[in-house]
């Protein structure tokens, strides 16, 4: 990459940066909503650790895993919602008049989503370690994790990305965090798949892949270094990435037709 | 690939937009533009302007036909066309988030100036469009009129050699709209800037164009200097209101009978208007006729020819208000057109 090519997307990151940070009605309620549901759970579902094979030592350290995964949606909303205004207002356009390049507009959008990703992740490992969930990989694990949480928001963002090219519209984005908050429950958010007692809720739990991200989380959280679950959750993230990666060019490519 | 010099800044030949199911946007047109003038493009509201102008620019691919800009061809060298233009396009293109010092650090960082440059260059614009004093606050902040003068300055930032402007001052007050267009002036006449104005606002292609191009419906109906093309009008227009307003289509059967040529227009104010056949002498001719038919008339007015005199000439309706109902916005319809890469 050339030192223009550096300059153009370190500018579009700050523009993302700066914009993100100026909007609280993004930032706010990415870090709260998911602290709120974390508190509601923690207390109300205690007593599901004392369930036979509940492989957490207490449902706070399991439950912590919910708000990283929640930071992903977060980041669709987010960043979809940020590119389909770019697009409303026609930002796009005047980013498709200068001589950026495509991959500079994707990769400089995403900056912003991925520093609050960066920013949720310290605050829900704060805030999960002053309530009294323990982690047992220390200060590594930390640094795993938040690492984890930069892979999680950068795949769920494309989705955002491919949603907003395609749909061009704040509304049509928004839409679609309904639809992953469903994905989210039917995995092994609350419960261990093992103790999911529907079996055709257990069958989608242990296949939906937000469940192997959240046994990459909880894996840093308790049980030591289990580098399958790590490379499991690493890989659905990449997945994610690998197919909505290709999706938001094309739908990219379709929305901005320069010639 | 068509890299050398031309006598012309735009040169656009047999141009032709053809939506995927949709209509003929742009339907073969052909215009010149010389360097350094101020090209007004004056149509209502779907009548192909921003489509043109998006092809312009390289932001939508033609159907058929060629244009060249500054020398290369819009369809095969599109990143030559780029660095040679400035656009400012409908809608001013902002970030409500952004300061205005912001927006122009990003786009001389876009455009490769030179860091050295760039708060040289951004401040020197930002002090030209008069926005000194508001450049570090939020451009969500800004009236409508300043918006407009932040994006024209944020067009100019790489020193563009031909402007694309897109319905500048719809929308703005009169004094917003007066010194946007003393700042185009400005360009043309100090810079030697070449500007592609599209506007649907008469007197504004009347008092910035040096040369206007009327399109209607995808075509290029009528184009000349804005004299020139009233003086091919000849006859001078009467508009009268009827005292009832129940007697104007009577009004209407009345005039028609002093018309130069076309239908009386009926504007959405209430008058009639006709170009009248004979000219000024015909005038008492024209009130007899009314008072003998028992027409009251609560005003009557005389006046030369004007652009709207030549759509009408030319298209038999009026420019104003002929796009409301009609179409959708030209803009708004190649917006949802474009997500579709909706090239047939």
């Amino acid at each position: 990459m050339n030192v223009r090519a550096r300059t153009q997307i370190s500018e579009l990151a700050r523009r993302s940066l700066v914009r993100t940070i100026r909007q609280p009605a993004q930032v706010v309620p990415a870090i709260t909503f998911p602290l709120f549901l974390f508190a509601i759970n923690a207390a109300g579902l205690d007593a599901a650790a004392g369930l036979p094979g509940f492989p957490a030592p207490d449902y706070l350290t399991w439950i912590i895993a919910v708000p990283f995964m929640q930071a992903g949606l977060f980041a669709v909303a987010g960043l979809g919602a940020d590119l389909a205004r770019d697009i409303e207002t026609g930002f796009l356009d005047r980013l498709a008049l200068t001589p950026l390049s495509r991959t500079g507009l994707v990769s400089g959008q995403m900056a912003g989503t991925v520093a609050l990703g960066v920013f949720q992740g310290l605050v829900f490992l704060a805030v999960g370690l002053a309530a009294g969930a323990t982690l047992e990989t220390g200060l590594p694990g930390a640094v795993v994790l938040i690492l984890l949480e930069i892979a999680i928001v950068f795949a769920f963002g494309l989705i955002g990305i491919t949603a907003a090219f395609r749909f061009g519209n704040g509304e049509a984005v928004q839409g679609l965090f309904p639809l992953l908050f469903v994905f989210l429950f039917l995995s092994t958010m609350a419960l261990p798949a093992d103790l999911i007692q529907q079996d055709w809720f257990r069958a989608i739990a242990e296949h939906n892949p937000v469940s192997f991200i959240f046994d990459g989380i909880r894996s840093l959280f308790y049980g030591g270094w289990d580098a399958t679950a790590l490379a499991e959750a690493f890989g659905v993230a990449a997945a994610i990435s690998l197919v909505f990666m290709p999706l938001a060019v094309r739908a990219l490519n379709a929305r901005v037709v320069r010639t | 690939m068509s890299s050398s010099p031309h006598a012309a800044s735009i040169e656009v030949e047999g141009l032709v937009k053809q939506f995927k199911k949709g209509p003929r946007a742009v339907d073969g047109i052909d215009l010149q533009v010389a360097p350094g003038e101020i090209y007004g493009f004056l149509g209502p509201n779907g009548a192909g302007k921003s489509t043109t102008v998006l092809m312009l620019t390289t932001l939508l691919p033609p159907t058929a036909g060629s244009a060249r800009v500054a020398g290369w061809e819009v369809a095969t060298d599109g990143a030559r066309v780029r660095e040679s233009i400035g656009a400012a396009l409908q809608e001013a293109a902002l970030d409500p988030f952004l300061t205005g010092r912001e927006h122009m650090r990003l786009q001389t960082s876009l455009h490769g100036i030179p860091k050295a440059e760039r708060m040289r260059r951004g401040d020197e614009l930002i002090e030209r469009v008069g926005l000194s004093d508001a450049s570090d606050r939020k451009v969500g902040g800004y009236s409508g009129g300043m918006k407009r003068r932040l994006d024209l300055a944020l067009a100019l930032v790489h020193g563009p050699r031909i402007l694309f402007l897109d319905e500048p001052t719809t929308g703005l007050d009169p004094q917003s709209r007066a010194s946007l267009w003393e700042e185009v002036e400005r360009l043309s006449k100090e810079d030697g800037v070449t500007v592609f104005l599209t506007t649907q606002y008469l007197e504004e292609a009347d008092a910035l164009a040096n040369r206007v191009g009327i399109i209607d419906r995808g075509r290029i109906v009528a184009e000349g200097t804005p004299a020139a093309l009233k003086a091919e009008i000849g006859e001078p227009s009467l508009e009268v209101v009827p005292a009832d307003p129940d007697r104007r289509d009577a009004m209407s059967a009345v005039l028609q009978r002093f018309s130069a040529g076309g239908d009386c227009v009926h504007h959405e104010h209430g008058s009639v208007g006709v170009r009248l056949k004979g000219g000024d002498a015909a005038m008492a001719d024209v009130v007899r006729a009314l008072d003998a038919d028992g027409i009251a008339v609560a005003s009557l007015q005389l006046h030369a020819p004007t652009l709207d005199d030549v759509f009408l000439d030319k298209t038999g309706r009026s420019l104003e208000g002929s796009g409301d109902g009609e179409d959708e916005d030209d803009g708004a319809y190649v917006g949802e057109q474009r997500q579709e890469g909706a090239v047939a």
